[in-house]
């Protein structure tokens, strides 16, 4: 898309105009000033790299979110803007959709999700977690990303869905793929396209209702459809919305975790003295490095936030991560605390879109650090941790380490 | 402004004044009350406020909604029949004295 070609309501003497990128490799590599900038200057901002709104508070990003009516999402939760372009795939029908199309879906998905589904497979990830923890064991020296923060989802999620053991290396990289696409048309998302076919050909396939195991979540959201709630069409892409947001997304949350309680021993040692801590130390680790950094919305409407008026069909970038750091909001946001009442940060979102699958990214998260903290009396960094570099997600590519038993 | 009780699993209680269209559960997250957890923030999704309604005032609660019906099958402790999620219990004036007692844990 061109960016340029977009109409700028700039007419607003209040909304301050910004020249940074946020999708800039400069700023992936240490974004924490920019996203100080961003705050300090306005509530509302105006990029004009991307001719773009943006919110970097905690209060405007939870307003934006809270009102899908006016801040829609079918538009796209990327910059591109699918009424004025045809999107790279055919779009969720549930992330990219509002209600009442929306409730429907996200109904189907909750369902399949549940606190209740997340109580009959506890034992099951929990086992595999502490599995992960004896071959880690095993080895003392090892790169906590490849070998725990995606080994370990790897060993449980795909199968908890239900996929085939076949080509079950798309999934990390389709991941990827999604989570750039939602950036601008710069060199990560255009790579990222250009690569696409094989994996969006194995998730196409993947999806469909013969190649899904009985019993998995998969099979629940084809099951579905015998019920008449979901169509066979609509139920192969929602199997896509777990494909899509189910894997990188845990994984980088576990990463980001073990990144925290190995770079802050105070942390990891209370932990290990209170293990009911590990969930709460899981989530803090998601406000604290917010593995989904950003999402787009689109107006409706005219309309009016915080004093900042916003014609109808812009985009408005929220940043999520800056928001959990927001000193308006928390108390010593850059500190790394474990037992900060940590609910009502928006790394998971707000309102009808927060993360569907959130409950088993913290029961992925809850159960690994338990594991972790029983069994382990330091975690130690031994090399330079490299950035993996995405327009959407934050996280690491490597983290060397070396840990002590307990 | 309405005050409400939360009786916690030792018998002690938590009177707390709550602010204007705010639910039990945000008035308990803003007092910084133990016993109420609340990990998706309110939007009714992960079934850690869970709370027992003391019988004199469940009829006066708005009724289940099928989504906190769902969730409560789901909570930590066993669900009884007077089990809500108090994220969806928004406090009116009406419901001034309210008595809610909490679970042994949320997850």
């Amino acid at each position: 898309m061109s960016a340029s070609g977009s109409s700028v309501s700039a007419g607003d003497a209040a909304v301050p105009h910004l020249d940074v990128d946020p999708f800039a490799m400069n700023f992936f590599a240490d974004p924490y000033p920019t996203h100080e900038l961003l705050r300090e200057a306005g509530p509302v901002v105006y990029l004009d790299k991307w001719n773009v709104y943006g919110v970097a508070r905690y209060a405007e990003v939870h307003a934006v979110l809270n009102d899908p009516a006016t801040f829609c999402s079918s538009r796209g939760v990327g910059l591109s803007d699918f009424k004025k372009e045809t999107p790279w795939r055919p779009p969720s029908l549930i992330l990219e959709a509002d209600p009442p199309a929306h409730t429907r879906t996200r109904a189907v998905l909750s369902k399949v999700l549940s606190p209740t589904v997340m109580k009959q497979v506890r034992d099951r990830f929990a086992a595999a977690a502490e599995e992960r923890v004896d071959a880690l064991l095993e080895k003392r020296s090892f790169d906590a990303i490849t070998d725990l923060a995606e080994a370990y989802p790897l060993s449980i999620f795909p199968d908890a869905l239900g996929l085939k053991p076949e080509g079950r290396e798309h999934l990390i990289p389709y991941a990827s793929l999604v989570f750039n696409a939602f950036g601008p048309p710069n060199q990560l998302r255009q790579d990222a396209i250009a690569r696409s076919a094989p994996h969006q050909a194995y998730v196409t396939e993947q999806c469909q209702r013969e190649n899904l195991a009985p019993g998995g979540f998969g099979a629940c959201i084809h099951a579905r459809v015998d019920d008449g709630e979901i169509s066979a069409t609509e139920a192969p892409l929602l199997v896509r919305s777990l494909l899509s947001a189910g894997l990188d997304t845990t994984v980088n949350g576990i990463g980001a975790a073990v990144y925290c309680l190995a770079r802050f021993p105070d942390q990891w040692q209370r932990l290990r003295d209170d293990l009911t801590l590990a969930r709460n130390a899981f989530e803090e680790a998601v406000r604290f490095e917010s593995p989904v950094q950003t999402f787009f919305r689109t107006t409706t409407r005219e309309v009016e936030l915080s004093g900042a008026r916003i014609g109808e069909g812009e985009k408005v970038l929220m940043f999520l991560a800056a928001a959990n750091r927001d000193p308006r909001r928390w108390d010593k946001p850059d500190n790394y605390d474990i037992a900060r009442r940590s609910s009502g940060h928006v790394g998971f979102g707000s309102g009808i879109h927060m993360c569907v699958g959130q409950l088993v990214a913290r029961l992925e998260g809850e159960v690994m650090l338990t594991a972790l903290a029983k069994r382990i009396a330091r975690i130690e960094i031994t090399g330079e941790p490299k950035r993996r570099f995405n327009n959407t997600l934050r996280g690491l590519d490597s983290l060397p380490v070396t840990i002590t038993p307990a | 402004m309405p005050a409400i009780t939360f009786i916690h699993p030792d018998g002690k209680s938590d009177h707390i004044e709550t602010s204007d269209g705010e639910s039990a559960m945000q008035a308990a997250t803003r007092h910084g009350l133990d016993g109420i957890l609340a990990e998706c923030g309110g939007n009714a999704m992960c079934a850690t406020c869970h709370v027992y309604v003391d019988e004199a005032w469940l009829a006066r609660l708005p009724a289940l909604a099928d989504d906190e019906d769902a969730l409560l099958e789901g909570t930590a402790t066993e669900r009884l029949p007077n089990s809500r999620l108090s994220c969806q219990i928004m406090i009116t004036p009406a419901l001034d004295g309210l008595v809610l007692r909490l679970p042994e844990r949320q997850v």
